[in-house]
């Protein structure tokens, strides 16, 4: 976890970043979809460092019987992060944070996916982090969101996830972990552009309420740019698929 | 590379008003029509249509599906019908007789891992899917080779009034039988025949968004069948 070191400044003189970026340029994104053979539908999906990958099964017969909805399906989520993604070890067992993060991606998910088609199913998400570097849960929606379109579970629109952080009292687009080790306020959204929807909307530290609006207009034009990629990746896959013809 | 008159469309696009497809798939919206999962937006014909690229196999009444037999109940058999719930097949209904276990043993009619061809006699989705084999040509497959593909590919292995798939039985003379969940029977008198078959169902699963397919397929079969010399 980075601490605030005297002297260090993480907006510079000509309002940039510590490393490099203006306040509204998101970290250099990298997105694939089907990575994984065995699931039915898979994303990793890069955020600088941030490295998240996301594998989706379902909609199947549920494991467990006395979970099951009789009106639709049940969406498990489950958010992990590997021992080897971040700097000290981390316990492989399940955090109260990962907890806590598995129902909150779990309903950035919900009201996108029209589970009302599979009663008596579980569509199953498991988010791996595989290299933590600030934003993973925003990371972990985007993936998640790409993963279940690629399994071909009916979905209202693309779901992307970032974070709006307060730095020296700037506000930044895709804050990092020295961004968010140091940073006056934190706020992740996830939204569904598309059907304009607000999935996920959480604020750790102060923020006015001036600021509040600007951050959260900044989320959802960052947004925008996450569910483009997402588009493309999508498509991406199946123009790959059809070369080599006429 | 699709053409301009054929377009990947993801979740999230709005769709021409006009758009037709299975509602499975489309959903409504202020402006137009929305695709749910990721599909082709054909606009050759009269009215744009939306045929999907990933989907999941919903068995309706009637529909002949291939299954494969993943556990045994005390009077039934659990079908993996490819579908997000398992069907069940009752042993009455194998037999065509009442069922007597003091005198009729279920494993020697029907064991774990056979795949048999069964139709839908039931299914409301509060309850899992009834199978029957009741008909002429339904029952265990005894020869032959199942192949799995995605379910939303199964129309373009038959083509437009069964193109694709008469010229797949008159090149190799084969027996193909592609059942609407996603299963392939093929049956070939000849093993190198069988595989070229496989290999252009294959072929075709992936490819199958993409135009000029079935002439690439003949083409493909020719070759190999002139490079294994059958």
């Amino acid at each position: 976890m980075a601490k605030a070191v005297e002297g260090l400044r993480l907006i510079t003189e000509e309002g940039l970043r510590h490393d490099g970026r203006r306040p509204d340029e998101l970290r250099p994104v990298r997105m694939e979809v089907g990575v994984l053979e065995n699931s039915d539908g898979s994303a990793l999906v890069e955020f600088g460092k941030t490295k998240v990958m996301a594998a989706v099964y379902g909609p199947r017969e549920p494991i467990q019987k006395y979970m099951v909805l009789p009106d639709r399906a049940v969406l498990r989520v489950r958010y992990h992060m590997a021992p080897f993604s971040t700097s000290d070890r981390k316990s492989p067992a399940p955090s109260r944070r990962e907890i806590e993060l598995s129902k909150v991606i779990r309903e950035a998910l919900e009201p996108v996916v029209l589970s009302e088609q599979f009663p008596r199913t579980t569509i199953d998400v498991f988010i791996e982090v595989l290299q933590a570097d600030g934003g993973t849960r925003t990371a972990g929606v985007t993936a998640a969101s790409l993963a279940l379109a690629d399994a071909g579970i009916p979905m209202r629109a693309l779901v992307g996830g970032v974070a709006v952080g307060k730095i020296e009292g700037v506000l930044v687009v895709d804050v990092d972990e020295v961004e968010d080790g140091v940073g006056e306020a934190d706020l992740p959204v996830a939204a569904a552009p598309d059907i304009g929807l607000i999935t996920l909307f959480q604020l750790n530290g102060v923020l006015t309420r001036e600021e509040l609006d600007r951050a959260l207009e900044m989320a959802l034009g960052a947004i925008r740019r996450i569910v483009d990629m997402e588009k493309e990746t999508l498509k991406s896959k199946y123009q790959v698929a059809g070369e080599g013809e006429e | 590379m699709q053409g301009k008159d054929r377009v990947i469309v993801v979740p999230g696009e709005i769709l021409p008003k006009d758009t037709v497809g299975s509602e499975q798939y489309l959903i409504e919206a202020d402006s137009g029509k929305m695709p749910v999962v990721v599909g082709l937006l054909d606009m050759r014909g009269d009215k744009p249509s939306f045929i999907p690229l990933k989907g999941t196999y919903i068995p309706k009444r009637g529909d002949i599906v291939i299954g494969l037999i993943v556990s045994q109940g005390v009077m039934n058999w659990f079908v993996d019908i490819k579908s997000p719930y398992n069907a069940v097949l009752n042993v009455s209904d194998f037999l065509g007789r009442p069922f007597n276990p003091m005198t009729d043993d279920m494993s020697k009619m029907l064991q774990i891992g056979d795949y048999i061809k069964a139709k839908v006699e039931a299914f409301d989705r509060s309850r899992s899917p009834v199978l029957s084999v009741q008909e002429e040509g339904l029952g265990r497959i005894v020869e032959g080779k199942v192949i799995d593909v995605d379910p939303t590919r199964i129309p373009r292995i038959v083509g437009k009034k069964k193109s694709m798939l008469s010229m797949l039985i008159e090149e190799t003379g084969c027996d193909i039988y592609p059942a609407v969940n996603g299963r392939v029977h093929v049956k070939c008198d000849n093993p190198d025949m069988e595989a070229i078959v496989i290999l252009a169902i294959k072929r075709i699963e992936r490819e199958a968004h993409t135009v000029g397919l079935t002439e690439r397929i003949k083409r493909f079969i020719e070759e190999e069948k002139s490079i294994r010399g059958v």
